[in-house]
């Protein structure tokens, strides 16, 4: 494969996953500056995707494929449109910098190494979700990102915090991913292929399709899970657990736009329905208002910022599911303006947590002197994220408005609540770069001073970007937003971006609005706190209760279950089983009436009758033995009369074999039994004999009418015959059972003889175990047989 | 069962036993017998020799550990796989050479080596069973 | 005569499961002794059976000179023989060994893995 153009895809897709193996060693031996080297791996990967951007932007695609699993149609192949071009651009470019971030963060933290390696293994995770063609490749993606988001939010798991979050991210969303699998394999079936490019060429066929609800429901699940859209919203913010640069890259910039990304792939076949039209919009509403007032009731930076991510997540999700071009428009532009200004803000955040010592809001105040970078930055990337000119953010609060009016049908309504959700985020934005750093200095917990390099640099370029993005906003249509439009709305779009307004219409209005209220609602924050607080407590029951209350609710259902069927009894386990084996045997009989005839007792020799009549004596003998020995021998004589049975009828190697086995198997039983001196009386009570009678008998019975069921059915003769008329002319061989053995069948042999060598090891293990532990008898006894 | 005969006629008797074993692996091919019964028949020669002289006595006369022996015989069966590779034949195609001694036809095969791989597995396992059962008298 | 095979069988099979549900460790051996018997019967009668000719290729023939026995089953039952006398060896083992540890060879007693009234299982995280 080449190092450059369309197929170096591959390398760079591969990339992070090799960094994720070097990256523990490196940092072993450059400690955090290992950063600058790693970071260089993101950053290549980026420029990788920016070299195809004019390609793409120029209306063409690509695709790649390599086989996988051919079998199973599961080919590993990459489809590069505008929507993927514009995701891997997000997370190889935030990616480098969260990187930058992390080795600053963690500084001289002992598993930064191993920190690297989660975030590297989550960003080629991630890389694989937005480029993968194959439906079955983008969930292998999927689930991973998910595991990576468990392992990153779990890092400190020596808190409890942490490990709940953990598991709570992790049990929603990959929940969410086995929906969407079921999901995949309906399109996979409704559409034929499961290759996205495909699909997304089959046009009406989806939509066209009995399994459309059904296919729906479960990609929404999936795409919800992911996107904590309400009611799924709960993880998100008790993801805030995981160190900052987390937050910044998995819970805000990247991995939770995954199920925004699946939407917006699956727009060209699955949107525009009316299920779609409405559902989206009603979910992605919900969620946009109550992140935004949860989130006003915090006072925890992260915890704002987190729920403001809820709200944007909630916004884009409403967006898509407006399904026109302008909406989508407004989506995408919103979705690149956030990525920065969030990824940003969370950095900053935790800047302010690092060096300051607390990240509460009550608690912080006047940091403008001691970190005026952060400042810096954090004042940028918040007028982005508060929708004012000249940012990216301005830009994208223009269309989607444009978009959400334009709705047909519900444009009021999403109108409505895109702008209460904007004017609270106004705030909120407000609330999170001036609250900390404006007014008077209080005391913090650390002497606050400015982060080092590593620690700036990324929140100051991304806020920077948003800002070039709107100034430069026609290039920026025409190579990042137009391309990705064009992808998710299928059709092509080549209106230009303006950064001013062209005319007065009605979006301009709702962004006046939007700014006066918000500025109103940051004057009167406080107020608002209190009242939200009061308003959730008196609810007091949430969905992240109710995770708790599910999972204790799972143990101790499961616990229920278990001691009801699992008793410890042996004796039950074995009568469940033949009791299942006798209804597997006889239910089949009993549905299609087929018993086996009986054919009487004709033409058997008086050898025959005599050896199968010495057999039923020796068991008789074995079940009523009073002493070891009759048992034994009895043994003996069941097994020898079989061997002669054998021999009867045409098997004289088995008969040999199974002389030499019965000879060996009274030996061993023999020097077994001597030591184990044990009565084979049997010890049952009436009643269970009768029970383990008639379990055993009809297991018998069955059995028996299965092999006269089977022995009258016509013979097919192919494999006998094969063996016979191949034996000697091209295996060389006179005795077919040998040559089937040694030859025909040889690698059948070989397991079989290493299963007997196992046995014989696992005899020598059991044997040589016992000495070792002679426990010592507990003092107590001691003293009794002393005493005694 | 201990008594003068016995232990004077077992080592005989075992040496006997092991002369037929082997006889009975290498006829196996076009006769009765094979690898399976060739090593059942040698583990009862070991049986018979432990049970009258004592475990230590059959493990000198092997030599090596029985589990050692079943582990050669498992080395030895699948390197009988190895052969068909030279010639560019699916894995295990069995390869014969074919030529006089001393005037009767002798076969050497694949599949005979890997036989008495099976043969060398079944000895050493199910000696190493039968002696593990006889040895804990000693302790 | 089919016929009486399979009941044969049947009543192999019938006694080894009658002797393995019972809880002493012994009986339970012994029926696992009797049950490989069984399923090697079942299996080489459900090749179907034919008297008395074995499967051989006689000298200077290249093929049979009459219908033989089933090979195929044979093969089956052969390495099927061996491999259920080394499990029973190694239940026999096993079973020693637990009486040993355990000092009862009551399988109801047996309760190391699944203890009467163990612990109820961790909530929380």
């Amino acid at each position: 494969m080449p190092f450059s153009g369309v197929e170096a895809t591959f390398w760079a897709m591969l990339a992070p996953f090799v960094a994720a193996v070097l990256a523990p060693m490196l940092t072993q031996k450059l400690k955090h500056n290992a950063a600058w080297v790693l970071a260089a791996v993101p950053a290549l990967i980026f420029v990788h995707f920016l070299s195809l951007v004019s390609s793409v932007a120029a209306g063409q695609t690509h695709t790649l494929g390599l086989e996988w699993v051919p079998t199973y149609g599961v080919t590993f192949s990459i489809y590069l449109d505008g929507l993927s071009t514009l995701f891997a651009l997000l997370i190889s470019g935030i990616g480098a910098f969260v990187v930058l971030y992390a080795g600053g963060y963690l500084k001289g933290h002992p598993q930064q190494g191993r920190f690297f390696s989660f975030l590297f293994l989550f960003m080629g995770s991630m890389l694989g979700v937005v480029l993968a063609d194959n439906l079955i490749t983008l969930f292998i993606f999927w689930e991973l990102t998910s595991i990576t988001s468990f392992l990153l939010i779990g890092f400190d798991n020596l808190r409890t915090a942490s490990r709940r979050s953990a598991v709570q991210a992790l049990v929603v969303t990959g929940s969410g991913g086995m929906a969407l699998l079921a999901g995949f394999l309906l399109i996979g079936m409704a559409g034929g292929s499961m290759e996205m490019s495909e699909i997304l060429a089959s046009g009406d066929v989806l939509r066209d399709s009995g399994l459309y609800g059904a296919i729906f429901i479960l990609v929404c699940l999936g795409a919800f899970t992911k996107s904590a859209q309400f009611p799924f919203h709960f993880w998100l913010p008790n993801a805030m657990e995981a160190p900052t640069p987390v937050s910044a890259y998995l819970h805000s910039a990247t991995m939770v736009k995954a199920g925004v990304y699946l939407l917006m792939r699956l727009n060209p076949v699955l949107g525009d329905t009316a299920l779609w039209t409405t559902v989206l919009p009603i979910f992605g509403g919900l969620t946009l208002l109550a992140g935004v007032i949860i989130g006003i009731r915090q006072t925890d930076l992260k915890l704002m910022l987190a729920y403001t991510t809820v709200a944007s997540l909630g916004l884009l999700v409403m967006l898509t599911g407006a399904s026109n071009t302008v909406a989508i428009k407004g989506a995408v532009l919103y979705l690149v303006a956030h990525s920065l200004f969030k990824g940003s803000l969370f950095m900053m955040a935790g800047t302010i947590d690092h060096e300051a010592g607390t990240r509460d809001i009550t608690k912080l105040g006047g940091l403008r002197n001691a970190m005026p970078i952060t400042f810096a930055a954090a004042v940028l990337a918040a007028l982005s994220m508060a929708g004012l000119p000249p940012f990216l953010g301005f830009i994208a609060k223009e269309i989607l408005y444009d978009g959400a009016y334009g709705t047909v049908g519900s444009g009021y309504l999403i109108s409505l609540a895109a702008l209460c959700g904007n004017i609270l985020m106004f705030a909120l934005a407000a609330a999170v770069a001036l609250k900390p750093f404006m007014g008077e200095k209080v005391e913090t917990p650390k002497h606050a001073h400015e982060g080092p390099i590593l620690l700036w640099a990324g929140p100051i370029t991304l806020a920077v970007s948003g800002l070039l993005l709107g100034l430069f906003a026609a290039h920026a249509g025409y190579f990042f937003i137009n391309p990705m439009v064009s992808a998710v709305d299928g059709g092509t779009y080549g209106k230009e971006l303006y950064l001013i307004p062209k005319h007065l219409n009605m979006a301009l209005l709702m962004s006046v609005l939007t700014i006066a209220l918000g500025i109103f609602a940051y004057l009167r924050i406080d107020t608002l706190r209190e009242l939200v607080g009061r308003a959730l407590t008196a609810i007091g029951w949430g969905p992240d209760r109710g995770f708790d209350q599910l999972m204790d609710g799972l143990v101790i259902t499961s616990d229920k279950f278990i001691r009801t069927v699992q008793t410890g009894s042996m004796v039950t386990y074995m009568r469940a089983c033949f009791i299942a084996v006798a209804l597997m045997l006889f239910v089949p009989m009993m549905t299609t009436g087929n018993w086996p005839t009986f054919e009487g007792f004709q033409n058997l020799t008086f050898y025959e009758w005599a050896f199968v009549i010495l057999a039923v004596i020796g068991l008789y003998a074995v079940i009523t033995a009073k002493n070891r020995v009759t048992g034994i021998v009895s043994l003996g004589i069941t097994g020898f009369s079989v061997a002669v049975i054998y021999t009867l009828f045409g098997a004289p190697d088995l008969s040999l074999t199974q002389f030499m086995v019965e000879t060996l198997s009274v030996v061993i039983l023999a020097l077994v039994m001597t030591r184990l001196d044990l009565k084979p009386k049997d010890v049952r009570s009436k009643e269970d004999r009768v029970i383990d009678g008639v379990i055993a008998g009809s297991v018998g019975l069955g059995f028996a009418m299965l092999l006269m069921s089977v022995v009258s059915l016509p013979f097919d003769a192919t494999l006998p015959e094969f063996f016979t008329q191949f034996s000697y002319s091209i295996a060389h061989g006179r005795n077919l059972v040998n040559v089937i053995l040694v030859d025909f069948r040889g690698f059948d042999t070989i397991g079989e003889i290493a299963v007997v060598m196992v046995a014989g090891l696992a005899v020598l293990a059991l044997i040589r175990v016992r000495a070792k532990k002679a426990q010592p008898k507990p003092e107590v006894e001691v003293m009794k047989e002393v005493a005694e | 069962m201990n008594t003068v005969i016995f232990r004077t006629i077992a080592p005989y008797l075992s040496a006997l036993m092991m002369v037929f074993s082997i006889f009975v692996l290498l006829r196996g091919h076009n006769e009765p017998g094979g690898g399976f019964i060739g090593g059942l028949i040698a583990v009862s020669a070991f049986a018979i020799y432990g049970i009258a002289c004592g475990v230590a006595a059959v493990r000198r006369s092997m030599v090596v550990h029985p589990m050692s022996l079943a582990g050669i015989g498992l080395f030895i069966a699948v390197l009988s796989v190895l052969p068909s590779y030279l010639f560019g034949q699916p894995p295990m195609t069995s390869q014969w050479l074919i030529f006089d001694f001393l005037g009767s036809e002798l076969k050497l095969s694949t599949p005979l080596v890997f036989d008495i791989g099976v043969y060398l597995v079944v000895v050493g396992a199910i000696t190493s069973i039968a002696l593990s059962l006889e040895e804990r008298d000693v302790d | 005569m089919e016929f009486v095979i399979a009941s044969l069988v049947g009543l192999l099979m019938s006694a080894s499961i009658y002797l393995m549900l019972s809880k002493k460790l012994v009986r339970v051996l012994m029926g696992i002794a009797i049950l490989g018997n069984s399923v090697n019967l079942l299996i080489f009668t459900g090749g179907r059976i034919t008297r008395s000719v074995p499967p051989f290729i006689p000298e200077g023939s290249y093929l049979p000179l009459e219908q033989t026995a089933n090979p195929l089953p044979q093969a089956l039952v052969l390495t099927a023989i061996v491999i259920s006398f080394s499990f029973l060896a190694y239940f026999l083992v096993l079973g020693y060994r637990a009486y040993q540890e355990l000092g009862t060879d009551d399988v109801l007693e047996m309760r190391v893995a699944e203890p009467k009234g163990d612990e109820k299982p961790p909530l929380g995280y």
